[in-house]
């Protein structure tokens, strides 16, 4: 773990996105020390003032201290997302090594459906489900986890099939083991690695899905600080306070592509190339 | 190769009957009904029953999906419940103006995307690849209404250039939408661009590293014949297919980005819909999307068969 760190950090793409990624956490964490003001706290004799020593990103159309806002506005974001982003992979991962090391009929026939559910646009889907179940995060963290899963499915199964041919897998089946001691013994380990990054990988997209739809006005709901929501809110003022829809807009791109980085980077120095894998 | 193209059709198909299948099955999940979640609360007396009536829901579901079949296919989507109108009359110009959006998009895209990934693929972990990589990189991560508040706030609030919001009357004609619709086509088409140049990168790469590329050189062809007769046609056929996929994060791009502008189109009128739990709307709109990408991976599914005879083949 340590030596993959150390790897990773040792070229400037990587070191970059490992440093935005801890950077963010630990400010999604430490928010509550960090924050000068309560992020939810308006206050009507400082609206829209400009960034200056007590307010250092100024101040929003209600009063409240941009700066805390942007310091809270990655929590929801970030825990959301991780939450859908682990469902993802786990669900995915586990289908994919099961289809890519079944094969066969059952294979066949599953990944036509599941190729059916890749060409569904899913925002459109996520938004037909929000109209349904309503927004917030009830609805978007299954949903998201769900349909991202369908793409790290194909993915791993695809990594499993070539997995499955090789000699170590046919010996354990000559030897007769069961389907669980192959998949968990002979399968996982060798697919840990593509499990790794895929879920990084799906993680930024899910932030990028989730702000979009914050955005929107489906996401978070107000009071809450959110980058998105934030964005949405106060681009009305962008001639005049443009300060308040520039630090969310700049939080929030430094996180997508700080974890995008770091995916990219763990992925090199697993020996995956993703320059090849198409984006789905 | 008939079948071929049989079987491709008949996915489509199959898919767009799966979507529609799940598309109503998930409506259909909601507890109570289509009437009782717009209505909330007003639910009772004689405005529900007109609203179940006018929806005819008191017919069982599976006659239900069926009539909605048959009146999609004939572009029939029913009645929109906050709006009080067919819903066809309601899509007709707003399609026309998000396929207006969606297709300047491409088209100002795909050459693009091309050539930039030819160049960087070509010149690969050279300074030009490394700075057209890296502009991918940021135009596919950074959301796109974020690349678009930076747009407005350059060319319509510095500069004025363009407006900030689409202001047209309904039925303006396309000189009167073309100032408004300049920022929005670039947003999208910087996503797009940099979707299909990572893979048509890819691809030329790999096209690159082939045995027939090596012969080539051994052979003496100048390196800019290698790339133009060798490379650059076999390297198109992968791409081809990811220019379609990428259609899918143009659609979901579309609502995005028509809802930054207020653009009159087929987004934001999904979103007024979802806010204002009109269903049958959302899900006729959701249900045109859907048909509209499969049949773009359709047609790139058909021109790859044109264009490789590999793919022709049995057993591929």
């Amino acid at each position: 773990m340590l030596n993959l760190l150390a790897t990773i950090a040792s070229k400037p793409s990587g070191a970059l996105g490992l440093g935005l990624t801890l950077f963010h956490l630990a400010l999604a964490v430490l928010a509550p020390w960090i924050a000068p003001f309560d992020p939810t706290a308006q206050n009507a004799d400082a609206i829209l003032l400009a960034p200056d020593a007590t307010h250092l990103m100024g101040t929003d159309t209600l009063g409240r201290d941009v700066f805390s806002r942007v310091v809270y506005g990655g929590r929801l974001a970030i825990a959301v997302t991780f939450t859908a982003a682990v469902i993802a992979t786990l669900w995915g991962g586990f289908a994919g090594i099961f289809f890519g090391t079944v094969g066969g009929r059952v294979d066949e026939y599953s990944m036509r459906i599941v190729d059916a559910f890749l060409s569904m646009p899913w925002l459109l889907f996520l938004l037909l489900i929000i109209s349904i179940g309503g927004a917030g995060p009830l609805t978007i963290i299954p949903t998201l986890g769900f349909f991202y899963g369908v793409a790290v499915l194909r993915v791993v199964r695809g990594a499993a099939m070539q997995v499955a041919a090789r000699d170590f897998v046919t010996a354990a089946k000559a030897r007769g083991e069961a389907l669980w001691p192959i998949l968990s013994r002979e399968m996982f380990p060798n697919l840990s690695d593509i499990l790794l990054v895929e879920g990084a990988m799906r993680w930024s997209w899910m932030l990028l899905a989730f702000s979009s739809l914050s955005f929107l006005g489906f996401g978070a709901t107000p009071p809450t600080p959110d980058w998105g929501l934030m964005v949405a809110q106060e681009r009305g003022l962008l001639s005049t306070a443009p300060w308040g829809v520039f630090w969310p807009c700049a939080a929030l791109s430094s996180l997508i592509i700080g974890i995008n980085l770091l995916a990219d980077a763990v992925g090199k120095a697993l020996g995956l190339d993703r320059a090849t894998a198409v984006a789905v | 190769m008939p079948s071929l193209i049989l079987r491709r059709f008949g996915f489509a198909a199959f898919t767009i009957g799966f979507v529609s299948i799940v598309m109503f099955a998930a409506v259909e999940a909601l507890p109570g009904n289509v009437c009782t979640s717009f209505l909330q609360r007003f639910a009772q007396g004689p405005r529900l029953e007109r609203c179940i009536e006018q929806q005819g829901l008191e017919r069982p579901a599976l006659v239900r999906y069926g009539d909605w079949v048959a009146g999609a296919v004939q572009g029939d989507f029913g009645y929109s419940l906050k709006k009080r109108k067919p819903i066809n009359e309601l899509i007709r110009e707003r399609f026309r103006n998000t396929a207006l959006l969606g297709g300047l998009a491409a088209l100002l895209a795909i050459p693009f995307a091309i050539f930039f990934g030819i160049a960087a693929g070509v010149r690969r972990d050279r300074p030009l690849d490394l700075s057209l990589s890296g502009a991918a990189m940021l135009a596919m991560t950074i959301p796109e209404f974020v690349t678009a508040t930076a747009l407005i706030y350059v060319f319509a609030i510095v500069l004025q250039w363009f407006p900030a919001v689409t202001i047209v009357s309904p039925g303006a004609g396309f000189m009167q939408m073309l100032p408004n619709i300049v920022l929005p086509v670039l947003v999208l088409s910087a996503v797009l661009v940099a979707h299909i140049m990572r893979m048509m990168r890819a691809s030329v790469i790999d096209v690159m590293a082939s045995d027939y590329v090596h012969m080539a050189r051994l052979k003496g062809v100048p390196e800019r014949q290698i790339i133009w007769k060798h490379v650059v046609p076999n390297a198109m056929i992968p791409a081809l297919n990811v220019i379609a996929l990428t259609i899918a994060w143009l659609l979901a791009g579309v609502v995005v980005v028509e809802k930054v502008f207020n653009y009159p189109g087929l987004g934001t009128l999904m979103i007024q819909a979802i806010f204002d739990r009109d269903l049958p709307l959302v899900q006729a709109i959701a249900l045109i999307f859907s048909v509209i990408y499969v049949g773009v991976n359709l047609a790139a599914d058909l021109a790859a068969l044109a264009l490789d005879p590999r793919l022709r083949r049995k057993g591929h």
